[in-house]
């Protein structure tokens, strides 16, 4: 004999929602024990492995890696070893309710007639209680059987004002209860139609909204530009650079033995010449900071160079700590790993703080040039563009030329318009002769 | 005094379990003692690992784990006699366990059922204060009490390094001081205020302070049992003779995250934890009471077997707490009834059986 449970996901940090699945240790099938950590979530405060309550088999995993579940939500069932003489209950505590089946005291309902004491709400419609209201995490859609309907004072009222008895509608709320739109369809009202008396718009076709939560990632670069975009006064310059030499050098650089496993892209010649022009220009590489006396320029001595990076959760920009020396596959390698390591969700909160300077790949996406917002702090990001054949005047003759544009946008509050624009300028000619550039180094600026 | 972060400390059993001698401070305790405070202290570990998981299956709002602090509390604990009082912190599951408080009470409040927890009165310990170094006020205040009584008891009133900072901890300093208050102040000093650490903040040694306020201070290696028992009841018998306050800073280290909403990972360094790994309590006490043929592999085993008993016991009576009236909330709240309360009461009361229970299908 044995019996399935489910496990709810739990709130691990007092009153968080909603949490991501980052990585099953179990697979179906698994014999498991009691307080065996059986997967490890990431909660708007922390990544947490979660105990297995129960001893028995695993039955199935019912949430994908990368989701994000309400709190509440049945993430994995169990097959239980031995049936327990008595039915254990869900773990109820925080943030979600009795699940079906429960006899808990915690559902019911107004005995209808009885009146509260002075001051309660009145209204006799209050058949729901408010705290079921529709967002809370979801469960398996009730069926009720017998009873009178669920239904939030509102949609009675509706029923009311319609003629319609609740008791005879289909309920197809989470929670068995009945729907504003199940009485506007058992009326025989059109359901789009948002408000009983409202003027029906004549064949129209509505088209419905698709709300979208902010959050996680998402949330993080919103806060983040929001900060940036309006402390921060931006200026962006750009400039097309002819790539055909860099793209010379690339190849020789991926031809030799040591690069056979890099991705040595063009991306680490961006790279690798915005670290020299921050060591050229270093007020390029620091931070604008309101202290207590007053504002300051921090001025770094180290360049953290922080490249964004679309991954399956959003933009995020994991940083190369320490990357002020680093040789050209040197520093292929280590942004190889930190960019591998983003997208697979495993960056640590360290590899995505700390940054001095920001370098963003729109060419990816098949764009030329842009605007980049500062990452907080920062007072400069480069972004570089696709690399396409244009057509290039060179000696007085048109010719078609790789030619990829760099926009760099800096903070005038640290940098004039006179720097901003040396140090781009010498990102240029480091892509433009890399050759030349390295053998003159420090003597032009 | 063997180990350099330690500094001063009073130390009589090193982390590799050799006992060592002080020059002010000693202990004897029988073999039965010995084998008790181990017993304690895997007990509290055990407790305190099981709610932690059950904190991570939705069974507990949150917990502070005392992991790692088993020695500075069990040791202090234990060190206080039978009238002695307690005003302990929310980590503080070593002393609660040594004042005999039930586990499951302890547990009750982290999941929200009870508004406190155990009879303070009968156990003589405090319920746990949630105000950071709030308690340390409370003890003072008791402490002075009992003088006017005629009292002969000592009071000691917990706190962490962090609530050092706090006025609160400071004026009771202050209090204790000029009426002379029969107050150990016991410091756990875990060396993190949640994400401030405490050498970086500010290396001046915390058991220093109290020469500032007249009183003695001492710092002991928080993590060995038997200099925290001997520190500790020299501290408790110069309170109940009427020699006045003292602090005491036991050095330890909080190996867990600060709450079960904390990730520590974010802000220190695992290597860290491996130091403070090599100076466990528990470890160090066994491997003495081993090699003194104190206690053998049966021993140890019987105890880990009600070590895992236990476990069953907090998890089974934590997930079958029944919930509370709702009207219990007014019970603690005025030392005494009155009418506005009352009136409050009654409504509740009314409103909550103006529903009818019922079992959903």
């Amino acid at each position: 004999m044995s019996e399935q449970r489910s496990f709810a996901l739990p709130d691990v940090g007092e009153g968080l929602t909603e949490a991501e699945i980052l990585r099953w240790h179990v697979q179906p099938g698994d014999l498991v024990e009691v307080n065996q950590l059986i997967v490890e979530i990431e909660t708007a405060k922390a990544s947490v492995e979660l105990p297995c309550p129960f001893a028995g088999t695993v039955g199935a995993l019912l949430v994908d890696v990368g989701a994000v579940v309400p709190v509440g939500t049945p993430i994995i069932t169990i097959e239980m070893a031995d049936a327990p003489q008595q039915a254990e209950r869900q773990a109820v505590l925080v943030g979600y309710g009795v699940k079906e089946g429960t006899p808990s005291g915690r559902r019911r309902r107004r005995v209808p007639g009885t009146e509260a004491s002075e001051g309660s709400p009145a209204e006799d419609v209050a058949v729901a209680p408010s705290d079921e209201s529709s967002d809370e995490p979801v469960g398996p859609a009730a069926t009720r059987t017998s009873g009178p309907a669920l239904a939030k004072p509102p949609v009675r009222r509706l029923a009311r004002e319609l003629g319609v008895d609740l008791t005879l509608v289909t309920p197809t709320g989470q929670n068995g209860d009945v729907t504003r739109s199940d009485v506007l369809s058992a009326s025989g009202s059109d359901p789009s139609i948002g408000r009983p008396g409202a003027a029906r718009p004549a064949d129209v076709q509505t088209r419905s909204d698709e709300r979208m939560p902010v959050r996680g990632v998402q949330r993080a670069m919103a806060d983040a530009m929001v900060q940036s975009a309006f402390t921060a006064p931006h200026v962006t310059e750009w400039v097309d650079v002819d790539m055909s030499r860099a793209l010379q050098v690339l190849d020789r650089l991926r031809a030799l033995p040591e690069s056979a496993d890099l991705r040595v892209s063009p991306m680490i010649l961006v790279a690798a010449g915005l670290i020299r022009a921050a060591r050229a220009h270093p007020r390029i590489n620091s931070s604008w900071v309101d202290g207590p006396d007053g504002p300051h320029v921090d001025v770094h001595g180290e360049v953290h160079l922080g490249i964004a990076a679309d991954t399956p959760r959003g933009l995020l920009v994991p940083c190369l700590k320490g990357a002020t020396d680093l040789g050209i596959l040197e520093l292929a390698r280590r942004v190889q790993q930190l960019i591998d390591t983003a997208r697979e969700g495993r960056a640590t909160p360290a590899d995505l703080t700390g940054g001095t300077i920001t370098l963003t790949n729109i060419g990816v996406f098949g764009i030329d040039g842009g605007t980049p917002i500062l990452s907080p702090g920062q007072t400069s990001i480069l972004a570089m563009g696709r690399i396409l054949d244009r057509p290039w005047v060179v000696d007085g003759a048109v010719v078609a030329r790789p030619v990829m544009q760099l926009s760099l946008s800096f903070d005038h509050r640290v940098i004039d318009g006179a720097l901003g624009s040396r140090a781009l300028r010498s990102v240029a000619d480091f892509l433009t002769d890399p050759g030349l550039a390295v053998l003159v180094d420090g003597e032009r600026s | 005094m063997v180990d350099g972060m330690l500094g001063s400390a009073v130390q009589l059993l090193t982390p590799e379990g050799e006992r060592v001698a002080d020059e002010d401070y000693d202990i004897s305790l029988s073999n039965a003692e010995l084998k008790g405070l181990y017993r304690d202290m895997v007990l509290v570990r055990r407790l305190d690992s099981e709610a932690t998981a059950l904190q991570r299956q939705g069974e507990l709002g949150l917990w502070a784990s005392s992991l790692g602090q088993e020695a500075a509390q069990v040791g202090s604990g234990r060190s206080l006699l039978p009238g002695d009082y307690a005003f302990p912190t929310y980590r503080d599951h070593g002393v609660t366990w040594s004042r005999g408080v039930p586990p499951l009470e302890v547990l009750a409040m982290f999941r929200g059922v009870s508004t406190g927890g155990w009879d303070p009165i009968a156990l003589r310990c405090a319920i746990y204060t949630i105000v950071i170094g709030n308690q340390a006020l409370h003890a003072v205040g008791y402490g002075m009490g009992a003088q006017l009584d005629g009292s002969s008891e000592a009071v000691i009133g917990y706190f962490g390094d962090g609530a050092t900072d706090e006025g609160d901890v400071n004026e009771a300093f202050v209090f204790a001081a000029d009426f002379n208050a029969p107050v150990v102040f016991f410091c756990q000093n875990n060396q993190w205020a949640i994400s401030s650490p405490r050498e970086r903040k500010n290396p001046a040694p915390l058991y220093e302070r109290a020469a500032g306020f007249g009183f003695p201070g001492v710092r002991v290696d928080g993590n060995d049992i038997l200099a925290v028992m001997a520190v500790t009841r020299a501290a408790l018998e110069r309170a109940r003779s009427g020699g006045g306050p003292t602090l005491v800073e036991a050095y330890t280290y909080r190996m867990a995250a600060h709450t079960t909403s904390d990730d520590p990972t974010r802000y220190r360094h695992a290597e860290e934890l491996e130091i403070w790994r090599l100076r466990d309590p528990i470890e160090r006490l066994k491997v003495f009471l081993a090699r003194q043929g104190i206690a053998d592999r049966g021993y140890f085993d019987q105890i880990d077997r009600e070590a895992a008993d236990l476990a069953v016991m907090i998890r089974d009576g934590v997930r079958s707490m029944p919930e509370p009236p709702a009207e219990t909330m007014f019970d603690h709240v005025y030392a005494e009834p009155h009418e506005q309360l009352e009136r409050q009461r009654r409504w509740l009361v009314d409103y909550e059986s103006s529903f009818t229970h019922e079992v959903s299908s």
